[in-house]
């Protein structure tokens, strides 16, 4: 038998999690080293006598009998999480708790407790991503490094930190009763939608590595889905987005690896099933009061999904939606895109007129996509000379080879002697 | 035919990352389903616990293992039919252990007419 492609990887983030449950979060480190131990030992066993019949379940019993051992070789010299402590005054307690703990139901829940500890209001916005993918998805450090296009060292910083903080904590975070809920179920949701972009905009020339990140982000949202206190309509909006984005990944690029625009993306190779499901998920979200920035970028998701070409796309609908989005969450990147879709609804002239007014736009000094911008609506415009200027300064910009590639091919778009005709 | 054991030296305990250990596991089992479908293999073998017990001299002192440098450990053995030595061989450097860095070491298994 195959073991499924990244088992070890999932089993990690689920095996830490119910033993740090176990051992305390502040013996992180402990329940890390129990699992590397289950790992090795499925390694040696399995080479010779094959993948068991269940392979999940034969490293949780692995992780459970080691957890078991360093129980009881340890039960005077570290403290574990109370309840623990009192059941292991007697054998006869210690494995039927032990083994309670390793039951389905409390391996989601343990999953939940340490997705929501991750985001430890003490820590950064990168440091909560970088910890999940570290503790919950079983990502190395060098695995993460490169996923982000960072130094080794870097995140083996921002790692060891941030774990620091989450042993300090010394609780991992309870729902029952917590007061502070909202505020964390918000930042949940912040991360694993920064973990999801991180994914879908990787600098990272491997499309497996993007792929890779963007599926982990929504592993987690549906789990976070199966937390009653947490699947609110903001939750169900955040994976609406990300199942139309998952959808459309693949076609973001060619066979060459290479960027396309959404109107070189050829759609019969989007994911008809992510997008219908996505589509259930954001009628679900439709309840409540609350509009979220979710709920609006799903629904600009759902209009291009839905769309079958550019010209089909309900641009009005985009523009309005862009707008709801400005008044809630403005930025600069959201009044670019808002402007972008104005010049598919009332042409390019227009288009031009909504970026020259965009406030702050000197925070685009580093972000090629509104020199980008600028260039395309300039092309279609008739002026190739401007046009090909813009085009040139993203092209300076640019931040990884397949950005280059894309924007030296608009620079010499510019330069086609062939009428342009969009 | 002849046959032969593999034995598999070097140290289990390797600190890499669960993705790295499942494309190890990977690379083991294809070898191994390679190894059987090409008739080598008698016996797959076991995997051996990396400590035990040494019971030794006239005394039978026991002493507490492992005996050997990490490096040296063995991890495992096979039994596995070749043609000669030189086939044996041959078929053990297929082995995925080299990837850390670990040796095979084969041996005849001692032909005995009884």
């Amino acid at each position: 038998m195959e073991p499924s492609e990244h088992l070890f990887r999932r089993e990690a983030g689920r095996m830490v999690a119910v033993l740090a449950r176990i051992f305390g979060v502040h013996n992180l480190a402990l329940a890390e080293d129990v699992v590397q131990d289950a790992f090795c030992r499925a390694l040696e066993v399995w080479k010779f006598r094959g993948v068991p019949e269940n392979p999940s379940a034969w490293l949780m019993a692995t992780a459970k009998n080691r957890a078991l051992d360093v129980l009881r070789r340890e039960r005077t010299a570290r403290t574990h999480e109370p309840e623990l402590a009192r059941w292991l005054e007697s054998e006869w307690t210690l494995a039927p708790a032990v083994a309670e703990r390793f039951g389905a139901n409390e391996i989601t829940d343990d999953q939940l407790r340490m997705m929501f500890s991750c985001c430890h209001p003490k820590l950064s916005e990168e440091a909560q991503v970088a910890l999940i993918l570290n503790i919950l998805c079983g990502f190395s450090v060098g695995e993460i490094a490169a996923a982000f296009v960072c130094s080794n060292a870097a995140i083996e910083k921002r790692i060891t930190r941030s774990k620091k903080i989450l042993a300090a904590s010394k609780k991992l975070f309870e729902f029952a009763g917590a007061r502070d809920f909202a505020a964390r179920l918000t930042a949940v949701q912040r991360a694993l939608y920064l973990l999801f972009n991180e994914g879908y905009h990787s600098a990272s020339a491997a499309s497996a590595v993007r792929a890779d990140l963007c599926q982990e982000a929504v592993r987690l949202t549906r789990l976070l889905l199966e937390l009653p206190l947490a699947s609110t309509p903001a939750t169900h909006a955040l994976l609406a987005l990300m199942c139309f984005n998952l959808a459309r990944l693949s076609s973001r690029f060619d066979e060459s690896g290479d960027l396309r625009s959404l109107s070189e993306q050829d759609r019969s190779g989007w994911d008809r099933k992510l997008i219908a499901e996505g589509q259930l998920l954001l009628d679900r979200s439709a309840t409540g009061k609350e509009v979220s920035h979710y709920h609006l970028e799903a629904a600009i998701a759902a209009v291009h999904s839905n769309a079958a070409n550019v010209e089909d796309t309900d641009w009005a609908a985009i523009v309005s939606l862009y707008d709801a989005l400005m008044a809630i969450r403005p930025s600069p990147v959201i009044a670019l895109n808002r402007a972008i879709a104005i010049a598919q609804l009332q042409g390019p002239e227009r288009g031009l007129e909504e970026i020259r007014e965009i406030a702050d736009s000197e925070r685009f000094k580093s972000y090629p996509f509104y020199a980008a911008a600028l260039g395309e609506l300039e092309l279609r415009s008739g002026r190739r000379e401007l046009a090909r200027t813009h085009f040139e300064e993203a092209l300076r910009l640019s931040r990884n080879p397949a950005e280059r590639k894309f924007f030296e091919r608009r620079v010499s778009a510019c330069l086609a002697p062939a009428p342009v005709e969009r | 035919m002849s046959q032969f054991v593999f034995l598999y030296r070097g140290s289990g305990q390797d600190r890499r990352s669960p993705e790295e250990m499942q494309k190890s596991m990977q690379k083991w089992l294809a070898w191994m389903k390679e190894l059987g479908e090409k008739g080598y293999i008698q016996s797959p073998g076991h995997p051996l616990e990396r400590s035990g017990k040494l019971v030794s001299g006239r005394s039978k002192a026991v002493t507490d293992g492992p005996f050997a440098e990490a490096k040296d450990v063995v991890g495992g053995y096979t039994l596995v039919e070749a043609r000669d030595i030189n086939q044996a061989v041959e078929i053990s450097k297929g082995c995925p252990i080299f990837d850390v860095d670990g040796a095979v070491e084969v041996r005849p298994v001692m032909k005995i007419d009884m």
